[in-house]
């Protein structure tokens, strides 16, 4: 089975982020980067197949030169090889506008499988792969926690809300949108590490890939949400502030 | 005059809660735009759920159905309302930011050649519609600039239901799709449970909630203390129960468990929105947290902001002190 995995590198969680001077996206060179957290799981999930079912991995990521950390990580992880679009406007295009850059590239490999996470952690659009799905013209299913391989295809385990779960099948070639949690993420060895600095990782600039970035969409500014808080903050050492929470625990809010 | 379609989701044969809030947006587009607010509910049978959206804030309901949208696929959806748009040409159509609609509705777009603008969560004079980014550290600006209809999704909670005014009974109109059976691609299966609740946090008095600010399995007992100290029960954000550091039975969330309780004390748990949908309704929370600005603190009444391994054995301490 050919599978490939779309992972995005986003700023960690952690990172203090600042708006940039243009105000339409943040300080980059400020904050540190990491893998995009479902799209983690949706290479564990194809690492996994090709396991049991033999075939390759191949890697896409669109943004600048940086996410080739987070590609070569892939890498160790055990993906065969990548493919990097070079591109430094990923936050002036749209879900359509990345989706269309990510189908460009991969269009020629007609992979049986196309995984990617289900929503990114900086952009969040939740979109992309369904998208993806639209213009490579196969079918889909979204929040996969599982997925088994059967003789007609597919059969995955999809996330509905509140604790339910509904099972689907579908045909290959598909693409699917993986949930966070429904595998256990591996680390790389030392061994795979190594290894990926011989793995191909071939880059393609987005304007070779022609997909124009004129957005249906436009990000206009971004800035610090508006703040609707009551919070009293409780302020002093941990030690006062533990004994003023307990005092408002019992008189304020009487819980004690 | 333009024409905002809201397309309404159904939950246990009733309209769902996100849906109303979807129609107050819509109806916030229609005050704008001096325009009308057109539900559209989508099924195999929709009598019942059109007559109930008829009675509630739209001018006017269309009733999408057909034997294939019994049970909801994401090719049978997209290719009716696609049919629906394409002929009626509104110039906004929302939707509410569920599991459902972020299956299908990205989709609907590129085959408009749109894109949806999802899970918004304010809209100003413009339209200008704001969403958030960085999982809500970030506000971001939205213009729709296509040519086609502007499609959106709403935040659950974003807007509030009330805002639909109830009208008089509203124009029921019947659409009827053409979709083969060979369009639809995915077969779905009847929806199942999780393995049986042994917990039961929904109906916990006090509840210690954590989140990846514990950082490691192996500091869990930091909060177990805390949560013995109080009496209450403990409780997880998605991290902790994909990790296996706690099962999947205490996640609070919106694929997780929903609380009320008294008390909820959340630590180490940043506040995004699908954390938020699970546990909002509580009486009193209060965060611990490093980052000032996490979003939790939007929706906390009381707050410390520090290291949760010092605030937290103090609290500990004190609280024993206090129940002597
Ligand atoms: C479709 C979908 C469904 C989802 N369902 C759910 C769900 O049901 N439930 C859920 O919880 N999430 C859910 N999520 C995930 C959600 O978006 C967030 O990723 C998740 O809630 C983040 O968990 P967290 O707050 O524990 O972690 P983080 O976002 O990583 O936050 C950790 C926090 O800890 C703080 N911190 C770090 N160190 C310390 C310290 N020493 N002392 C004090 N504070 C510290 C940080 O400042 C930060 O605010 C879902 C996501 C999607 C896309
Ligand atoms: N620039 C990108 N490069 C690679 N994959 C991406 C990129 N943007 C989005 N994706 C994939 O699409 C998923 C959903 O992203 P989004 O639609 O932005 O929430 C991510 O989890 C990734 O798997």
């Amino acid at each position: 089975m050919k599978i490939i995995v779309a992972i995005k590198q986003v700023p960690e969680r952690d990172a203090q982020v600042r708006i940039d001077s243009s105000g339409k996206w943040i300080e980059e060179s400020e904050v540190q980067y990491a893998m995009n957290e479902s799209d983690a799981y949706a290479l564990e999930e194809a690492l996994q197949l090709k396991e049991k079912h033999s075939g390759e991995v191949v890697v896409v990521s669109a943004g600048p030169e940086r996410v080739g950390t987070t590609i070569r990580e892939a890498l160790a992880k055990g993906a065969d090889r990548a493919i990097h679009i070079d591109c430094s406007d990923l936050a002036q295009r749209d879900a359509l506008g990345s989706a269309r850059l990510l189908a460009e590239a991969i269009r020629g490999e007609n992979a049986d499988l196309v995984l990617t996470g289900l929503q990114s952690d900086d952009l969040g659009y939740g979109q992309t792969g369904v998208i993806l799905a639209e213009l490579l013209g196969v079918p889909h299913a979204t929040l996969i926690l599982h997925v088994e391989k059967t003789d007609a295809g597919l059969k995955v385990k999809r996330e509905l809300e509140a604790g339910w779960f509904q099972e689907i099948e579908l045909p290959l070639p598909a693409a699917l949108t993986i949930q966070s949690g429904g595998n256990k993420l591996r680390y790389a060895t030392l061994m795979g590490i190594k290894k990926a600095k011989t793995k191909e990782m071939r880059v393609v600039s987005a304007a070779d890939l022609g997909a124009a970035a004129t957005p249906v969409a436009t990000l206009q500014s971004i800035e610090l949400p508006k703040k609707q808080r009551s919070t009293q903050i409780i302020e002093g050492d941990a030690k006062a502030a533990a004994a003023t929470l307990v005092e408002k625990l019992k008189f304020e809010v009487r819980v004690l | 005059m333009s024409q905002v379609y809201v397309v309404l989701e159904e939950r246990d044969g009733r309209v769902s809660r996100a849906s109303w809030e979807a129609l107050a947006a819509g109806q916030k587009l229609a005050s704008q735009s001096s325009g009308t607010v057109t539900a559209i509910v989508v099924g195999g049978s929709t009598e019942s759920i059109a007559s109930e959206a008829a009675q509630r804030g739209a001018a006017k309901v269309i009733r999408v159905e057909h034997p294939l949208l019994a049970h909801y696929t994401s090719d049978g959806y997209t290719l009716a309302l696609q049919q629906l748009i394409e002929r009626e040409k509104p110039a906004f159509v929302a939707f509410p930011h569920t599991y459902q609609v972020r299956d299908f509705a990205p989709a609907l777009a590129a085959r408009l050649n749109e894109v949806l603008i999802s899970d918004v969560v304010a809209i100003a004079d413009g339209p200008v519609f704001t969403r958030q980014l960085l999982q809500g550290r970030l506000a971001g600006n939205y213009r729709h600039q296509g040519s086609g209809p502007c499609l959106i999704s709403v935040q659950a909670g974003a807007f509030r239901a009330e805002e639909a005014p109830a009208s008089a009974s509203a124009e029921i109109t019947p659409f009827a799709p053409q979709i083969d059976a060979a369009q639809i691609r995915t077969k779905p299966g009847e929806p199942f449970r999780g393995t049986a609740q042994t917990v039961d946090l929904g109906s916990a008095p006090l509840i210690v909630s954590v989140g990846r600010g514990i950082k490691e399995a192996d500091n869990l007992p930091v909060v177990q203390e805390l949560a013995a100290a109080l009496g209450a029960e403990l409780a997880a954000s998605r991290p902790i129960c994909d990790n296996g550091w706690l099962p999947m039975e205490r996640q609070v969330g919106s694929s997780g468990q929903t609380v009320s309780p008294k008390l909820y004390l959340a630590v180490g748990i940043s506040g995004a929105i699908q954390h938020l949908v699970g546990m909002k309704g509580s009486q009193c929370i209060v965060a611990i947290n490093k980052d000032p600005d996490a979003p939790i603190f939007e929706v906390a009444d009381y707050g410390i902001v520090g290291d949760l391994f010092e605030v937290v054995p103090a609290l500990t301490e004190a609280l024993k002190a206090a129940k002597g």
